[in-house]
């Protein structure tokens, strides 16, 4: 039996189970498993990231960009990271941080916008959809009704994956969200699109949101000041919430480092690393962190030399993380091959992006991944069962 | 009032469309009022009664036009005095101290504000929002941003560009932007160098600003970009300057045309396109027809702009003149954009706006941040500029608007600025005076562009308030 087949022959009451954090526990797969994607906005230099400082090539290519040997944050006798997550070693020595590298897809596009495109939809290269890779998802196995949404966006933005079929709605600030939705009318339902049908959907999805969330839980996690650390505070604050959402959306940015890299990315991933883990405390707190999976993805990775400006360009593929408390730490993926670079000095890629959605889809939620990534990707093995 | 008295004047309006198109062909009769309401609407910020009316008289060539010769004019509102006062070179934080970086900080941030403030005081009374409409366009096309480019002053110029060219010739706009410092550090053009070309502005130029995506390899990206090293910004004045030595001057091959280029050949070489034209008449089409072209007519229009030389009053003319610009699936189908609400809502209701800052921070929070946009692709509009949260912060400024108090975020300001805040006053009595002796909801056909989703009754203050609420209040 499927899972498909046993929700179809339980019912709604094996469902409802789900949502308390002990079922959620217990339960291997499903919508009690939230995903919480990091959208590090602006294409983040992946070389930087998770820095393969055995490599020659690598000193080579950035004379000034490369972070020094003795500096970076070994993991391995080749791949370290940089000196600005430290706070994510305490996860790595825990086996709870798994780092994919070399993700990317075939034929990648340079364009910020397309490509982004390409990872919210889960499209082909040359293939133009309009759907959210979790919306499709969403459509063919919705989540269970009572929750507040399928999805959230923190920190307003793009609704990415979840644009299109999902419900889902953009929260800058839980308590400011739930203040003003008494503004919002619970709107008769519209037949057809346009812009006026957009409006009545966003309406009642609010609607549904707001009776959802609440802001009862009090934290004694302490989040980062700045605008990162608050998203990650109201992810905190959404998946807190009983019955809850089936995944969150979080971001940072600009990672689009055309010049003077080495401050701004150093500040970003300081920011990033300390975000993460108050979102790990946060979500020990609520018991969830054995039913969560926190997920990097990004639109490209940067060109392997730097420029003249200080900075690298639009790239390709790019190392991400996964971690959470049923994540099988570690390496996977293929280190940077730094002698075999495009004729655009581009990075080949290793692993899909979308082998990392079906991971999601399949292994974490035990959903058809097939359907809604238009194919087979293999997962990934860093979740644990 | 009657759900059947409201339908009834909805099924008379289309009565009287449909009639006119059976006894005068569409261009020879006058507008009449909805046909007015809906031209000046997209073109500008909530028309009046009285400026409905005088274009409800027009033909439609005759309205286009007029609207078309109306945008000559400066800006009325006087720019903020240091944009008159000679370039200073960004000063290097290192070799500040304290105190000194600290001033600075404060004054780029106050001079920010001051620009933004400004733009926002004309737009609220402008005689020519047409003008304002286009700068607003092309801001969002040759997108820069202060959080990047940081001093106002080349900010402040490059509007002063973006506005003389805003109805004007795409080609000289394009040439223009190309050298425009603003946008040269937003770019990273002027830190480009022979043998190390930055990518970043050739690939916008080709995506963004002509041909639109994939029409173009990523080898006429890195070619482009060797023809545009050099182009850089004079120290002493903030100008363009050609930096010869720094010109990478070898042979470039860009869309498949090889020659010593520089970088206006390949703008040139650019405008020849076909796509670039198609690309900028799609682009207008999103802005003042629908979310979705039409695309034989963007073919048909994008050929008489190329063949004016890309007169963009000529693309605007062909636009606003054909049928499915003014064709009923095209009628309260877009989404207002910020600015559009809060600007419109403000003329409409002849509030008196005693400083503008307020709502340039409230256009910020519904994500249309003055100078300031998210990317170089620039605000994505359309549907989604509603979400749970913008559409929850439109309410409560719409709220607030006819409440009688102040934005929220004027407190802040007080505190922040020390300018008192804003005095709104709605008189009601004097704005439902224009309606006399017209039929008990006869505002509503000024207010809505498509009927409301809930029946609004009366003629009053409370009704106003609720028809602001309504969903339809949204659209355009």
């Amino acid at each position: 039996m499927n899972r498909r087949e046993f929700l179809a022959a339980t019912g709604a009451a094996s469902v409802s189970v789900l949502w308390s954090a002990q079922a959620a526990r217990a339960a291997t797969t499903g919508y009690g498993n939230v995903l919480v994607l990091v959208e590090l906005q602006g294409g983040n230099d992946g070389l930087n990231t998770v820095i393969p400082f055995a490599d020659p090539a690598y000193y080579a290519l950035r004379p000034q960009l490369a972070i020094a040997r003795e500096q970076v944050l070994a993991l391995d006798a080749a791949t370290g990271l940089h000196p600005a997550l430290q706070p994510l070693l305490a996860l790595w020595q825990a086996g709870e941080l798994a780092i994919v590298q070399g993700v990317g897809y075939p034929d990648a596009n340079l364009s910020h916008f397309r490509s982004i495109e390409i990872w919210d939809t889960a499209s082909r290269s040359n293939e133009y959809l309009q759907d959210g890779w979790l919306a499709r998802s969403f459509k063919a196995s919705p989540a269970p009704r009572e929750y507040a949404a399928d999805g959230v966006v923190v920190g307003g933005g793009a609704m990415g994956p979840f644009a299109g079929g999902a419900r889902a709605v953009a929260i800058t600030n839980t308590e400011q969200f739930l203040r003003q939705a008494r503004l919002a009318q619970p709107a008769a339902a519209t037949t057809g699109g346009g812009a006026l049908a957009h409006i009545l959907k966003v309406e009642r999805e609010v609607a549904q949101a707001a009776a959802g969330l609440s802001v009862g839980h009090a934290f004694s996690t302490v989040f980062p000041a700045g605008a990162f650390g608050n998203s990650v505070r109201t992810a905190a604050q959404v998946i807190a919430a009983q019955p809850g959402v089936a995944a969150v959306k979080i971001g940072l940015g600009s990672f689009d480092t055309h010049r003077g890299q080495l401050v701004t990315h150093a500040r970003l991933l300081q920011e990033l690393a300390g975000g993460l883990v108050a979102l790990k405390a946060a979500l020990m707190e609520l018991q969830r962190w054995d039913s969560a999976l926190v997920m990097t993805y990004s639109e490209f990775g940067r060109r392997a030399a730097q420029n003249s400006s200080g900075g690298t360009d639009h790239g390709t593929a790019a190392a991400h993380f996964a971690m959470g408390g049923r994540v099988r730490g570690g390496l996977y993926g293929q280190p940077p091959e730094l002698n075999r670079l495009d004729r655009n000095g581009n990075l080949a890629y290793a692993v899909d992006f979308r082998d990392l959605y079906s991971t999601v889809l399949g292994v974490w939620w035990g959903v058809s991944a097939e359907q809604a990534l238009g194919g087979r990707f293999q997962p990934v093995g860093f979740v644990r069962a | 009032m009657t759900a059947e008295v409201r339908s009834g004047k909805w099924r008379r309006a289309l009565a009287v469309v449909l009639c006119g198109l059976v006894t005068l062909p569409a261009l020879a009769r006058p507008l009449g009022y909805d046909d007015a309401r809906h031209l000046l609407n997209r073109t500008g910020f909530a028309a009046n009664t009285p400026e409905i009316n005088e274009f409800a008289q027009l033909t439609r060539e005759a309205a286009v036009a007029r609207l078309l010769r109306w945008t000559d004019q400066a800006p009325v509102v006087p720019a903020p005095e240091w944009t008159q006062a000679p370039y200073e070179l960004p000063l290097r934080p290192a070799l500040m101290s304290d105190v000194e970086r600290q001033e600075y900080q404060r004054r780029l941030i106050s001079q920010g504000r001051d620009l933004k403030a400004w733009w926002m005081a004309e737009m609220l009374i402008t005689p020519s929002p047409l003008t304002e409409k286009m700068v607003l366009f092309w801001h969002n096309h040759f997108t820069s941003s202060l959080r990047k480019v940081r001093m106002p002053l080349l900010m402040y110029r490059q509007h002063m560009t973006l506005r003389r060219h805003a109805l004007g010739n795409f080609r000289e706009l394009l040439q223009a932007m190309a050298r425009d410092p603003a946008m040269l550090i937003y770019l990273d053009g002027a830190a480009s160098r022979k043998g190390q070309p930055n990518e970043n502005f050739a690939r916008e130029l080709m995506e963004l600003f002509t041909l639109g995506e994939g029409r173009y390899g990523e080898q006429d990206v890195k070619e482009a970009a060797r023809a545009f090293t050099g182009w850089s910004i004079d120290r002493d004045s903030g100008e363009f300057l050609f930096r010869p030595l720094l010109h990478d001057d070898g042979v470039k091959t860009v869309l498949g045309v090889s020659g010593l280029h520089e970088g206006a050949a390949v703008l040139g070489i650019l405008l020849e396109r076909p796509e670039t034209a198609e690309f900028i008449v799609a682009k207008l089409w999103r802005e003042f027809v629908s979310t979705e072209p039409d695309m034989r007519e963007v073919r048909r229009i994008a050929s008489v702009f190329r063949t004016s030389s890309y007169d963009i009053r000529a693309a605007l003319r062909e636009l606003l003149t054909a049928d499915a610009f003014y064709a009923p699936r095209n009628r309260g189908n877009l989404v207002k954009s910020p600015v559009d609400l809060v600007v419109g809502t403000l003329r409409q209701f002849r509030m008196a706006v005693a400083d503008p800052l307020p709502y340039v921070l409230t256009v910020g929070r519904l994500g249309q941040d003055l100078f300031a946009p998210p990317n170089v692709k620039g605000w994505p509009g359309g549907d989604s500029w509603i979400n749970a949260t913008t559409l929850l912060s439109r309410r409560q400024f719409l709220e607030n608007v006819f409440r009688g108090s102040e934005p929220e975020p004027a407190m802040r300001v007080v505190a922040m600025t020390g300018n008192r805040p804003n005095d709104l006053q709605f008189d009601d009595a004097a704005w439902f005076r224009q309606f006399d002796g017209k039929a008990v909801d006869d505002w509503q056909r000024v207010v809505f562009a498509t009927r409301p989703v809930a029946a609004v009754a009366g003629r009053d203050a409370a009704a106003l308030r609720m028809a602001v609420q309504d969903p339809a209040y949204q659209l355009k």
